[in-house]
């Protein structure tokens, strides 16, 4: 019996409060996802850095998995939460994998699985703490989709979760066209995650760049973006300012 | 067949190694009425007899719409088939909702034949006394897949089950291997006239028979008796002597026939639902 005080109160329809296993809150991080679709698939970008509140705990985080033979999943937010997803997703696959008869899942269906996976845990006030980006392509059809903790999900020519959503679209949607080459599209993705390295406090400078197409899934090695820092403004911040900060 | 000491139980082996209840599950599908399917590289047709039990009833609903690209027709216990209809339906709507995309046709077909199966292999039930022509499209092509009580399923160019559907099979023996190739206006008009081989000299009137049709870029729906009478004057007036004279009884059956055939008919494609007296 528990005689500490419930913060339960009578008419909650949340369940038993022994049920106390349900997400309050996220522990170890990930930051930005962005990724967006080129001439020959999607590419997408994330960085490595792990954190467990404001400490900068762990900097060799893989967080894009190639899903299947036709799609690649990146996640920002809870890694444990990530992980699970992952284990879901292994499950899926193989049991379609079992079936031995030629059809596979492609993007789209891992996408729409997720989202239902997603809602229904919201649901029940028992969300997984990310953010995914699902992209893929299969039978040339390129596709690229985002879901959030709460279930909502779209598709697009370009999507990011976080704080990529606040920095890295509006460089996407000036500088976005169809049919990117490789090369282009990652000049585009460096851009957006050198801006997100200067301004996301969770950002840290080791990323990894993967890339879906028809023939499979590439993830590059780690690597690092050039930054400047010698702006003059940086030099004296507070010269033209007000007060400063 | 005869009865024998190990028919009783579905559950019981004969020495020879033989299920008798599912065998004589497979009879209930040779008494039905025919139904046939074909397919080309990318259309399915399936067709059917309505046997009514009167001239006052209407006949009996032997094709159902699945989903948008599956449909199914059935020969048998048609409220097995019934039941199996919506199960096939619950299946694929599921799997629509989940992954927002068809369910692959080959994957139907086998969730079925498992659950017949099931039927073979528990002593408190019965195998389900009705065969299926599962016809469908999904991203490997059109198919036609025969769904037995066995819970065995096959794969199929052109099939016919029921009643006199020996006479169908040789007809569409004879053709098959043209039909890859075939205009689905071909594949309608082989259709309706493997129907007709089944009918064995009966008149061949659009409301003796239902067709329906799923393709590449056409969800499956039952043709109206209005097309179906048109095709199939096409090769009456081409082919057959009396014409002249059975024309007139044609049109005046039709149209006696045309009211109970409509709502028959129709209920298969659209929302109006079945006519009440269908079930």
């Amino acid at each position: 019996m528990n005689f500490t005080a419930s913060k339960q109160p009578e008419s909650c329809l949340l369940g038993p409060e022994s049920d106390s296993q349900r997400t309050l809150y996220p522990y170890v991080t990930v930051t930005s996802v962005v990724a967006l679709k080129y001439k020959d698939g999607i590419l997408m970008a994330a960085d490595m850095g792990g954190s467990y509140g404001s400490t900068l705990r762990y900097k060799s985080v893989e967080r894009m998995k190639p899903i299947g033979k036709h799609s690649l999943l990146g996640a920002s937010g809870e890694i444990s939460d990530f992980q699970e997803i992952l284990k879901y997703l292994d499950e899926l696959i193989l049991y379609d994998n079992m079936w031995d008869d030629g059809n596979s899942l492609g993007p789209k269906e891992v996408h729409n699985y997720l989202t239902r996976v997603m809602y229904n845990r919201r649901n029940k006030f028992n969300p997984l703490w990310n953010s995914l980006v699902l992209g893929g392509v299969k039978k040339g059809e390129k596709y690229l989709g985002t879901v959030s903790m709460i279930g909502v999900n779209f598709e697009d020519n370009h999507v990011a979760t976080g704080f990529g959503n606040h920095l890295a679209r509006p460089i996407l949607r000036q500088e976005w066209h169809e049919n990117l080459s490789f090369e282009d599209g990652v000049k585009i993705l460096e851009k957006c995650m050198r801006v997100l390295l200067y301004r996301d406090r969770s950002a840290v400078n080791k990323l990894q760049i993967a890339k879906i197409t028809e023939e499979g899934v590439t993830i590059s090695q780690p690597y690092s973006l050039k930054t400047y820092w010698e702006f003059s403004a940086f030099e004296n911040p507070t010269q033209g300012a007000v007060g400063s900060w | 067949m005869f009865r024998n000491q190990y028919d009783t139980d579905v559950t019981t082996w004969s020495p020879a190694g033989r299920l008798f209840q599912v065998e004589y599950a497979m009879e209930a599908v040779k008494q039905g009425s025919a139904a046939i399917g074909l397919r080309s590289k990318t259309h399915v047709v399936l067709g059917c007899v309505n046997k009514a039990n009167s001239e006052l009833s209407s006949h009996q609903k032997k094709i159902f719409e699945v989903d948008d690209h599956i449909g199914v027709a059935i020969a048998g216990l048609t409220a097995d088939g019934r039941v199996l209809s919506r199960y096939m339906r619950n299946e694929c709507i599921n799997y629509s909702f989940t992954y927002e995309s068809p369910l692959p046709v080959g994957r139907l077909v086998v969730q079925l034949a498992d659950k017949a199966q099931v039927c073979t292999q528990r002593s408190w039930k019965r195998p389900y006394g009705v065969g299926l022509l599962v016809a469908g499209l999904d991203e490997s092509g059109a198919h036609l897949y025969y769904n037995c009580p066995s819970g065995n399923y096959f794969e199929y160019q052109a099939f016919a089950i029921g009643s006199r559907s020996q006479a169908a099979k040789t007809y569409l023996e004879r053709r098959f291997e043209n039909f890859t190739d075939s205009s689905r206006d071909d594949l309608v008009k082989d259709a309706i006239m493997a129907i007709r081989e089944t009918l064995q000299g009966e008149t061949l009137k659009s409301a003796i028979c239902t067709i329906a049709v799923v393709g590449a870029g056409e969800p499956f729906h039952v043709l109206d008796q209005g097309t179906v009478q048109q095709i199939i004057d096409t090769f009456e007036t081409a082919a057959e002597q009396e014409d002249p004279a059975t024309e007139p009884d044609a049109a005046t059956g039709q149209e006696a026939a045309a009211e109970q055939g409509t709502a028959a008919d129709h209920g298969g494609s659209t929302d109006e639902g079945a006519a009440p007296m269908d079930i």
